[in-house]
Formats: C-alpha cells, structure tokens, sequence
C-alpha cells in the first residue's frame, strides 16, 4: 500500500515543491485561487502575472508546461457557459468583422463575464493541477489531517482512496467477464446490462466493507486512523511554501486598486 | 455536462462562494454526526468503500448518443442505499478528492459544488423516494419507478441549485432565464439517463440483497436479548 498508489495526475520529482508538506502546499493553492477569484476582471495583465508567478513555480517543481497544458484540457466542459456568454448577454454590442460582409455582433458585458469565467478557471485549473501533480496520495490524506479536518472525513478518504483501483478494477474485471460470455457493449443497449453490473458491483463494495471492517477490528482498529507521519511542519517551510502566496497578493491587490 | 457538479473558480463571486462554503461545512458537520448513528463503528469502513464504489461508477462511462457519453453522479444511487446522511458524506469527500487529486472543479468553487451535489441533490433524491415508500415497498415495479424520479429529480435539482447560485453571485453576464432554461433543459436530458442507470440499478441490487436497499428497511422491533432466561432454562 505504502509504495505504488499515485494517481494519475502525479508527478514523480524530488523537488523542493515536491518536498514541501501537503498542507503547506494545500493552503498556498488555496489562498493563490483566492487571490485570482478576487482580481477585478478589468485588470487584464494581472492575470498574465499569475500565469508567470504559476510557471516560477512549474520551473522550481521541474514540470514541463506542456505536461500541465495537455491536462488543462480537463477544464474544457465547465466552461461551456462562457462560449454563451457574449451571444445571449445583453448591453452595448461589439461588432467583430468575419469574412466579406458577415458581421459577428457580441456582447460587450457578455464578452467580459465570458473572459472572467475563462481566465479564473484556468488558473484555477493549473493551480490545482500543479498541486495534484507535485503530491501523492498519501502525503494529501496527511495534510489533511494535520490542517485538522474531522477525523472521520479523512479516515473515509483514506479507505476510499486506498480501495478505489480495486473496485475499478473490478468494476473492468465484470465488464470483460460480460464481454466473454457474448455480451455486446453498443450504444444505448449496453445500458441495462451495465447498469445491472453497477447494482453488483455495489453488492461487492458493500459485502467487502464488511470484511474489510471485521478485518481491520481483529488488528486493532478503535474508531481512528494511527498517525502517518511524526514529521513536523516547520515555520520555514511555511514561509517557503506561502512566498507565491505573498506574490499573488501583491498581484490582486495590484488588480483591484487600478481597475 | 458535469457543469453543476464541477464549478470552475470565478463562477460566482467571492462572498457567495465563501457563503456556500459555510453552508456546506455545517451540512457535513450535521451529516458526519448523523451518519455515525446509521452505522456506528461500522461508518468509516462502510462509508470508505461506499465512496470507493462512487468513484469507480463515475469513471464508467454511459453513451448518450453516438460520440458523446456521460458517467453516473450516483447522488439518488447512494441516498436510496446508504441514507441521506452517509450518501451527502460519501459524495462531499468524492468531490474533494477531485477537487485535490484530479483538478475537477475549483478549489473556492468547493463550498457550492458541495451545496448543490452532496447536500441539494442527495436530499431532494432522498426526500423524493421518501414520499415515494409507499410505491417503492410494493412492489419490484413501484421500486423501479421510484429510483427513475428520484435519479432524475436528483440532477434537475442540483442544476437548480446552481441556477440560484448564479443568481445571487453570477460573475458572468447572463441573463438568469436564459441560463435557467439552458441548465434545466439539459439537466433535464442527462437526468433520464441518470434515471434509467439508477433505476435498473436499485432493481439489481433490490432483487439479490433488498436488505441493503436503506429506503426498504423498516425499523424493526428491538433486539430481545434474553440471556439470563437461556442460562436459567439450562442450568
């Protein structure tokens, strides 16, 4: 268990990003999306200063930009609101010359509340995304619990966390099974029998919580998770870690005086 | 098609998004406790692999139509199996871990996402079946059409709960009828699908173990212990 379990979004460095406790790096993420939420969204160039402040740190956790652009594209369904924006908005219209005489008429405001939802998604995105990348699993389940998150809500994060690729993979195990015995996963029709396979599978999930309760009872369990680590947080590595932070303040405080 | 269950950062502006999240912290403070009551020293293993079994679900994926397909949100799946409060708990830590691990939804966008899927969405799913017992208990058809309302009421509503955010704090400039009919036309689409998979769910797992259905249990009578009868009968 201890060794092995990433996810897929990890990746695997020694860098001092890598190294700085989850919790540092949890909180730091945190207060960055903050101070990108607050940023007036006139100031356009503050957000280009968050995306240099966000490849300072991709440069200090040696991530390739490109490795994080491919993933971005994890963003594309939430902003499906965004494209409508400048069509359905309302108020003075802005006029975009297309080919020949086609004129394409958007909404200024609309416009605007498009680019807003654009950019502090995006940052968004990459920031979570560079947290994910520089954090195991088990590191974020101890960060958690050292920013003292109710015990019972990490200790179901841990269970789940650790049982999860084996329900997924028994989840594919059920679906080949089905497959070999003749079944013919196409379009709508597959529903029923998948679905069927769902209900199985939660049979499985729930059957094996029960073992894994009675398992975990006759080594000991008594209602609470043994602490992962006995390292300490120092203030040096939260200075460290809240340093972008620091700059991103700068940048929203920078934002809301001049728009 | 995820939107109302992932909301990017700068959706709605900051003090809404900091009012969710309150909202949704004492919502999972109130859920952890009752939760702890449903299972008793069973709820974290229980509530671990129940959440386990949602995440799996939602990597499963559905075709809608040719090209497009969609996974499960599980929300009416897990409120008619494992109660309201475990199934809010199991599908809030869902979406914080996606939030942490996978980059799905914002980090600031956590408190609405939360308030609209785990505590809307589980709730009205719930309280929907709820009125519905009567049906459910009937008979193996009742109980069908009972997870159908109760999946489909489960998306429309959390879409809704999304609606009233952008309404209080929208940061973009739509107009409010507009994104209503938009959200609730399509949420009204992907909740038949979520219907359908919910329904034929609950059926599969109601015809091998109706005892693990939560909406079918009936609070029967007290255990009778009665010990010392026994060890008096024998001695």
């Amino acid at each position: 268990m201890s060794a092995g379990h990433s996810h897929p979004l990890y990746l695997h460095g020694s860098s001092p990003v890598h190294r700085l406790p989850a919790e540092v790096k949890i909180v730091a993420a945190f207060l960055g999306v903050v101070c990108v939420v607050v940023t007036p969204r006139e100031a356009f160039a503050v957000f280009g200063g968050y995306l240099l402040l966000l490849a300072a740190v991709w440069a200090v956790a040696r991530i390739p930009p490109g490795w994080i652009a491919a993933r971005s594209l994890i963003e594309a369904p939430f902003v499906v609101l965004a494209v409508l924006l400048p069509f359905t908005g309302e108020g003075p219209m802005v006029e975009w010359p297309l080919l020949g005489d086609t004129v394409l008429t958007l909404s200024e405001p609309g416009l605007l509340g498009a680019w807003n939802i654009l950019v502090k998604g995006t940052l968004g995105v990459l920031t979570s995304l560079t947290l994910a990348a520089t954090t195991p699993l088990r590191d974020l389940l101890l960060g958690l619990q050292r920013l003292r998150a109710p015990s019972l809500v990490v200790t179901i994060a841990t269970l789940m966390l650790r049982y999860v690729d084996v329900i997924a993979a028994e989840a594919r195990r059920m679906r080949l099974a089905r497959i070999s015995r003749g079944h013919d996963p196409r379009f709508l029709w597959q529903a029923g029998a998948t679905a069927r396979g769902v209900g199985a599978l939660f049979i499985r999930s729930y059957e094996r919580g029960e073992r894994v309760h009675l398992a975990m009872l006759s080594r000991g369990w008594a209602g609470e998770m043994p602490r992962l680590s006995d390292a300490v947080t120092t203030r040096r590595q939260w200075a460290a870690g809240l340093c972008p932070v620091a700059v991103a303040l700068a940048l929203a405080v920078t934002g809301l005086v001049t728009a | 098609m995820v939107l109302a269950m992932h909301m990017s950062d700068g959706l709605v502006n900051p003090p809404t998004a900091l009012a969710f999240g309150a909202i949704a912290v004492i919502g999972l403070a109130v859920a952890s406790s009752r939760a702890r009551r449903d299972l008793d020293d069973r709820t974290a293993p229980m509530a671990g692999l129940v959440t386990a079994f949602v995440f799996a679900v939602q990597m499963i994926n559905f075709p809608i139509l040719p090209g497009a397909s969609g996974h499960l949100l599980g929300g009416a799946i897990v409120a008619m199996l494992v109660g309201p409060w475990v199934g809010s708990m199991c599908i809030a830590i869902v979406l914080v871990v996606q939030a942490l691990l996978f980059a799905d939804g914002g980090l600031t966008a956590l408190g609405t996402s939360i308030v609209n899927m785990a505590l809307v969405g589980v709730f009205v799913g719930y309280a929907v079946a709820f009125a519905l017992r009567g049906l459910a208990r009937r008979s193996r058809r009742g109980l069908i059409i009972t997870a159908f309302v109760a999946g489909l009421v489960n998306v429309v509503v959390a879409s809704l709960g999304f609606v009233l955010q952008y309404a209080i704090g929208g940061a973009g400039g739509a107009d409010i009828g507009t994104v209503l009919t938009l959200m609730v036309g399509l949420h009204t689409l992907i909740g038949i699908g979520e219907g359908i998979i919910t329904a034929a769910t609950v059926g599969a797992i109601a015809a091998s173990r109706p005892d693990l259905v939560y909406l079918l249990r009936r609070p029967g009578p007290p255990l009778d212990v009665r010990g010392r009868a026994v060890s008096g009968s024998t001695s």
